[in-house]
């Protein structure tokens, strides 16, 4: 059997109707992780499924969870050192909702190490490769669960996203990211890296069977003081009002503007109502006020991890500090040197200038940002401004990096719904486009991408 | 002899509470295997999230209202960070007042025995770290063994101003404190370790020093006594007492320098992003000002062996409010006790439905100052009008002039008796000019008149 770009629902409707069964799903799946992982290194723990009939609206299906988030009695290691041997007691909730409704977990994904990146590159595992062209980056930090989808190594996949983590690497392999409001999906279980900014988040093929995994686990959570219901019900048919940010699409390289916009004149044409503004007045602030929040969290979020009650074993001296210091020693560098700047930012002198300065500013980019969304149902504009680069090569231009973020953190920020869908071509790869809702606003803007998917006809079924 | 200053910062346990402050793990750690009161949550596993116990805001709030402290309507949560092996995070989840903070509740009192009366600056809620535990003891144990079973336990912290002036004022502190607490029922003597004080002194205007982890009210007593000891030495030797942290031996009842460098504190405090501000409701308050009281039969009955009669018993018992500031006033002054029953169950009661007055004020200083005063009030008109201002929360200060002519006719009499020697030789202007300065200071002008009148009646009687 070959369920190559076979969507998640349409398995679904398969094996109600009796035509496969999950087993031959799971093993498909599996055969397909085993052949290419080395090759890819999209898990870094991959498990065969067990042939136990379940049933759910899942049905049995095995899925692939990305490594920050907690599987009980499955190693989670946040793709470092640190919790190389670590087995969660407990499942997140996400993963708990996804097991009541009959699915199984595929395996557990490579990322960024703790999350802390945006090229799949920062992983204690090494680097996940991109399944369009093996010696290019996947985009992170949900690295494995998007080159993982995009292979036809999992039917689905949950990955994290705290600045563009989900929607990065969808927008680089071609398939679709969709980082949900804040607080839609319940964080509790979820590796903590910075609170406030991130949530748990879903990668597929299709716009359709990312919808349905949402509906699965999104909601209130009593575990979770920060989470909430968003509106499930789907409106009926409407016409999308769009609106464009000009500066922001001009931050992208020119092969990258020039399909974005042809993506806009073909949702256009089809009755799409696209209005265009110049800028968006707070955009140099977007990247300070993202970094000096996140690292701020992270430095205390981070500050267990000292092998004391789990973690690497280190030769004790007596002396508890010196234990600790060697515990700690066991974060890459691209986590310590976060956890050092946000230390510095929380420190006595420090706070008033660079912590409290950045929570005013998200005040003030949730204000703008309401004040120029409201009255549409979304915002559009490019996901990466770049095309995915060659693993080991540093992006040519700074300037670039900086654009890349500042395009993904703006919904972390606001707490908005955005998704990453594929929108155009070049040579092997794909540009993605984004689309930002209000938050709570997130099956309208799952609906919006549905009716683009099927304008455009972008699609990465992974037979390329 | 030189000023004294002490000041304490209280850590109670909320041993009311079934489950811990931010998991629903069992609170009753103590005589436990280690380590079997444990989850997720508070021994801070990777992923893990707090949610706040409302019940703990509850209990909190019945101790704030028995300082006479007052709620903030939001207040936060905030990262402690510090490494430490019994602190499952590195960091302790607090309420900070700085930093764009706020903790539960702001400026209360505890009247100590003497009358003198305790600021108290915050109450903020908090958990508890888990224990570190030695075979033997420190020095020889190869390990050191973390129990987490206490871990995430529920506590407030009252921290008052440097108010104290003594050791026996600190421990009058601790032990009236003790005794509010069990009048909302938690019992602290009845669990060991429940009750734990960093004790802070200054003596002679120098440097505040920390004693840290001192349990119960007689060792508080001994801290500040070997503290006030030691820095009053070392300011007769000439040498310079630094502000420092010092850990308290209960043993050899000494207080002990920490080892090692000393570093300025850094606990890099920052909002929780996990958890909700805390929001403090008018209902949640009348929820709990209805729960101090208990039944209006244990009311009841508790009047009644007061020595109050039962027609006074029921009509307080049968209203939550009037109860709860007999219980004030009576725990102030046990001696108004029967005063402060018949002025509740007419005076007061009657202004209530009068002018429909919904709740009475936490603070009840004022109507203890009434009551004290109460027989010099001239008459019950006036003694009505300064309880309607009570009622109406306005501040209450009874004045001199209209309280006491029964007690400025003594005065006077002592003041001409003590001074008998050097006016007895003066002529009748002198003497009466010479008495009334001293009459005045004592008093005030604003009582010339009485003071006139009066001195004027004894110097007749003694001629």
């Amino acid at each position: 059997m070959n369920l190559e770009g076979y969507s998640l629902l349409s398995i679904l409707k398969e094996i109600e109707r009796g035509s496969i069964n999950a087993e031959d799903v799971n093993d498909f799946y599996y055969k397909k992780s085993l052949q290419l992982n080395d090759k890819i290194n999209a898990y870094i723990t991959l498990l065969k499924p067990d042939d136990k009939k379940i049933n759910g609206n899942l049905k049995g299906i095995a899925l692939a969870i990305k490594d920050n988030i907690s599987t009980k009695g499955i190693k989670t290691t946040c793709a470092s050192k640190m919790l190389e041997s670590y087995v969660p007691p407990y499942d997140a909730t996400a993963v708990s909702k996804l097991k009541e409704q009959g699915g199984r977990i595929l395996g557990k994904t490579n990322m960024d190490e703790f999350a802390m990146g945006s090229s799949g590159e920062n992983s204690a595992f090494g680097p996940t490769r991109n399944p369009l062209n093996n010696d290019y980056v996947t985009g992170g930090s949900s690295s494995g669960s998007a080159a993982a989808v995009a292979a036809n190594m999992a039917p689905i996949s949950l990955g994290s996203d705290t600045g563009g983590s989900v929607r990065a690497p969808a927008s680089f392999t071609g398939i679709v990211g969709f980082k949900p409001s804040y607080g839609a999906v319940s964080r509790y279980g979820l590796i903590a890296y910075a609170n406030s900014l991130e949530v748990i988040g879903i990668l597929g093929k299709y716009t359709k069977d990312v919808k349905f995994l949402f509906k699965l686990i999104a909601g209130k959570d009593p575990l979770d003081s920060t989470s909430l219901n968003v509106e499930l019900n789907e409106k009926e048919q409407f016409k999308p009002k769009i609106l464009v940010i000009k500066s922001f699409v001009e931050l992208s390289k020119d092969e990258v503007k020039k399909e974005f916009y042809r993506s806009i004149s073909k949702i256009d044409e089809e009755g799409f109502e696209v209005k265009f503004i110049d800028s968006f007045s707070l955009t140099e602030y977007l990247l300070s006020a993202y970094y000096t929040i996140a690292c701020a969290e992270a430095s205390t979020n981070l500050s267990r991890y000292d092998g004391i009650r789990y973690g690497p074993k280190v030769e004790s001296t007596g002396n508890w500090r010196d234990y600790i210091t060697k515990a700690r020693s066991f974060f890459g560098p691209e986590v310590k040197a976060r956890i050092m700047m946000g230390t510095f930012i929380l420190s006595a002198g420090y706070y008033e200038t660079y912590y409290l300065r950045a929570l005013q500013l998200r005040k003030l980019i949730r204000q703008e940002f309401e004040k120029i969304v409201r009255g549409y149902d979304a915002l559009y504009i490019p996901t990466m401004p770049v095309l995915p680069w060659r693993i080991g090569e540093a992006i040519e231009d700074p300037k670039m990096a900086y654009a890349s973020d500042v395009l993904t953190v703006l919904p972390n920020l606001t707490g908005s719904p955005a998704l990453s869908l594929p929108v155009g071509r070049i040579r092997e790869f794909f540009v993605g486009g984004q689309l930002i809702g209000l938050r709570g606003d997130d099956i309208k803007v799952l609906k919006i991408a549905e009716m683009m998917e099927e304008i455009l006809k972008v699609k990465n079924d992974g037979r390329n | 002899m030189e000023e004294i200053k002490v000041g304490l910062e209280v850590h109670v346990q909320l041993v009311t509470l079934k489950t811990k402050l931010f998991c629903s793990c069992s609170s009753d750690y103590r005589g436990k295997p280690p380590n079997v009161n444990i989850c997720p949550v508070c021994t801070g596993l990777p992923g893990s999230m707090p949610t706040l116990n409302k019940r703990a805001v509850e209990e909190a709030l019945k101790v704030v209202f028995m300082l006479n402290a007052q709620p903030y309507a939001t207040s936060y949560f905030f990262r402690k960070t510090y490494f430490y092996p019994d602190l499952p995070k590195n960091f302790q989840i607090t309420q900070y007042d700085k930093a764009g903070g706020y903790p539960l509740a702001h400026d209360g009192s505890l009247k100590l025995t003497n009358g003198k009366v305790v600021r108290i600056e915050r109450i903020h809620l908090e958990e508890d770290p888990g224990r570190i535990y030695y075979e033997g003891s420190r020095a020889t144990a190869k390990y050191s063994l973390i129990d987490y079973n206490r871990s995430g336990i529920a506590l407030i912290e009252i921290v008052t101003a440097p108010d104290m002036s003594s050791a026996e004022e600190a421990r009058d502190f601790v032990e009236r404190l003790t005794t509010i607490l069990s009048d909302v029922g938690i019992n602290v003597r009845d669990y060991e370790g429940a009750l734990r004080v960093d004790v802070n002194v200054s003596y002679a205007g120098g440097e505040r020093v920390e004693v840290k982890n001192v349990t119960g009210a007689a060792s508080v007593e001994k801290a500040v006594v070997y503290e006030v000891f030691r820095q009053k030495t070392m300011h007769e030797k000439g040498i310079k007492v630094v502000r420092e942290t010092r850990a308290w031996d209960e043993k050899r009842r000494i207080t002990i320098g920490s080892r090692g460098k000393e570093f300025e504190e850094e606990y890099r405090y920052m909002p929780e992003p996990d958890l909700p501000p805390v929001i403090i409701t008018e209902a949640l308050m009348q929820k709990v000002k209805d729960e101090i009281g208990g039944s209006q039969e244990e009311r009841y009955n508790e009047i009644v062996n007061d020595g109050i009669n039962e027609e006074l018993a029921k009509k307080i018992s049968s209203d939550k409010q009037l109860y709860s500031v007999y219980e004030k006033v009576k725990f102030y002054e046990p001696t108004l006790k029967q005063l402060a029953a018949n002025v509740l169950a007419n005076e007061i009661s009657y202004l209530m439905k009068r002018y429909s007055v919904k709740s009475l004020p936490d603070d009840v200083s004022g109507l203890v100052e009434i009551l004290q005063n109460y027989r010099s009030i001239p008459d019950h008109d006036t003694a009505v009008d300064y309880l309607k201002k009570w009622v109406e929360g306005e501040k209450v200060k009874v004045s001199l002039q209209a309280t006491s002519v029964n007690e400025i006719h003594d005065d006077v009499v002592k003041v001409v008796a003590e001074n008998y020697d050097k006016i007895k030789n003066l002529e009748y202007t002198k003497k009466f000019e010479f008495l009334m300065g001293i009459l005045i200071r004592k008093f005030g002008k604003e009582n010339k008149k009485v003071l006139v009148e009066e001195l004027t009646k004894v110097l007749s009687e003694t001629r």
